[in-house]
Formats: structure tokens, sequence, C-alpha cells
């Protein structure tokens, strides 16, 4: 079961806490694993810590042009990505009322707008062969909203509609589009978090802990498995119960 | 047939899998070949790789048989 051998996955935010254990988790079953990141020391130190069947591509996804040459170095480099995890996503929280164009503009530009142009470069040659898995992490406050984030659950919100309308577009050409939701992960973007902040989560997650990486990456692992093969416009939540939609 | 005629036709011959003596200069993408709307998307990017044209999409969706595609091509390249 969920065995990737001989597949070739891309990971954009590689070195984020989520997005280091999906490379992980895809590599450990199997997959040849691009690592994206902006931080070339820390996409390096994962790529040895994983040994053969790593390539890093690092690039700044607010960079447009850099977008569309990470997806064709990628595809020529890995041989064809055959699984594409957009994970990486930026937050720049605020009030609504006090939110400036430039905090909203930045984190459309790399959540949602990298994430078509990129998705545009790899599709095509995914068509082409037949196969293809698109998995767009979004997040839990995409369905349920969150106050201080209307930037951050607007792109979250847009990639699950993107996600779905893809998927149909697609469907035939045996390339899944799906998105995984986690709800309050431990990682650097929720150790931006107070300690009040923090304890309003935990009262409002039945489980009463944050998940992990690895529970996130779970679930991208079978939704990039051939056992996933009917699935497609879905969203999986991987969020302790704390939304039940 | 011209060269850029034997060229179209190799393109949809190995993009939809149809037999070579269907694809004659008359034949409908969808209705006589089978194609699909997303086919006919990808054989307008196959046909702008291979000749190295561009096809913007109003030209595109006047673009219905193997002829249309011809006469595109040549008119961009002449």
């Amino acid at each position: 079961m969920f065995d990737l051998t001989g597949r070739k996955a891309l990971v954009t935010g590689a070195t984020g806490g989520i997005g280091e254990e999906i490379a992980r988790t895809l590599h450990a079953r199997g997959a040849i694993v691009g690592l994206h990141g902006t931080r070339v020391e820390k996409l390096e130190a994962l790529a040895s810590e994983l040994g053969d069947r790593v390539k890093i591509f690092p690039a700044n996804l607010s960079d447009r042009d850099e977008v569309k040459a990470l997806g064709e170095k990628a595809e020529a480099d890995l041989g064809g990505v055959d699984i594409l995890v957009n994970n990486a996503g930026i937050t720049k929280d605020g009030l609504f009322v006090r939110m400036s164009d430039a905090d909203w503009d930045a984190v459309l530009e790399v959540n949602l707008t990298a994430v078509f142009r990129l998705t545009r470069e790899l599709t095509h040659p995914m068509m082409r062969r037949r196969y293809g898995r698109i998995i767009n992490i979004t997040s839990v406050v995409g369905v349920t909203g969150n106050p201080g984030q209307a930037n951050y659950c607007a792109s979250k919100a847009g990639m699950i509609g993107f996600s779905k309308s893809l998927a149909q577009e697609i469907a035939t050409r045996n390339v899944t589009v799906n998105c995984v939701a986690p709800g309050f992960i431990e990682s650097a973007m929720t150790g931006k978090l107070n300690d009040k902040q923090k304890e309003g989560i935990m009262g409002a997650i039945p489980m009463k802990r944050m998940g992990t990486g690895a529970e996130v990456a779970s679930a991208v692992v079978y939704l990039a498995s051939g056992e996933a093969s009917y699935v497609t416009g879905q969203t999986i939540h991987v969020n302790g119960g704390m939304a039940m939609i | 047939m011209s060269d850029i005629a034997e060229r179209v036709k190799k393109i949809v011959i190995d993009h939809l899998g149809v037999d070579a003596d269907k694809v004659v200069e008359g034949a409908s993408f969808i209705d006589d070949l089978g194609a699909d709307s997303l086919d006919t998307v990808e054989l307008v990017m196959a046909f702008e790789e291979e000749f190295g044209v561009e096809i913007p999409d109003d030209a595109a969706d006047s673009i219905l048989t193997v002829g249309d595609a011809v006469k595109f091509i040549e008119k961009a390249q002449a």
C-alpha cells in the first residue's frame, strides 16, 4: 500500500515544519523528491539527511519568473513531475480594518498566484503522460475563517476552489487534484501564536492537542498514491476534530 | 500534401491516437476524430510548439478541422 517507488515529487516550502515532514514521508515511501525552499542551506541539510533520490530547487515564490523557472527546472531535472505538493505558504496577520495592501498582496501572491503558476507549468506534462497527483496544502481556516487572517483565509479558500475547478478539467487525463487542510499543527507558523491564542485554540480542538507534520504528511501520501486513484476535487481535513466539515 | 500538412497530421495522429486515413483535410477534431475540448487545447499547444507560432484563443476557437490548422499555420509562417 502507498508505494511511491519511482514516482517523482516536487514539494514546495520543504524547509518548513509541515513541508519537511511531507518531503520526508514521500521519500520514505520510495519517491524521488524535489525540495523547493528559499533557504539553500536548509535545503542542502535536508537533502543530505535524506541521501539518495533528492534534488533541491531554491526559488522565491513571490517572483513570478522564478516560479515559472522552478516548474521548468523541476520537470527537466526530475525527468517529469508526477506528484506536485503545493505546500509553501506565508502569513501576514492583522485585523482587517488595518490590513495593508502590501500584506494582502504578499500573501495572495505566494499562497495562491504562485500555486496557479507552478501548477500550470506542471499540469500540461502530467496530462500528456496521463498521470499526475496535485496536492494543495490549504488550511482549516480557509473553510472556517479566522479573525486576523482575512488575507491568509482568502488565499486558502481560493486554493480549494482552484483545486475543484482544475480537478474537473483534467480528471479524464488521470490527473487528480486534491487538498489537505491541516488544523493547528506544531510548526514555525503556529509557534508565532501567543499563549493566550494557543489556549483558545486548544479549547476548540476535541483532541486537546496540536497535530504534527507527520499526521499531515500521511494524508498527502495517501492522495499521492495509486490507492487514491478515484479521489479528486476533495479536501481531507487533518485537524483533531476542530472543524467537522 | 505540404510539409506543414504532414507535420500537422502527425501531431493529430500521435495525440488523438486515430488512424492516419481518418486525418483528412476536412476532418473535424471533435466530430470526426473524437477529440474533447481539452484535446483541442492540447493540439493547439502542440502546434504552437512544433511550428513556433502563437495561436491566440480567438484564432484557436476557429480551428475546427485539420485543414483549418494547416491554413492558420501556413498564414502565420508566411
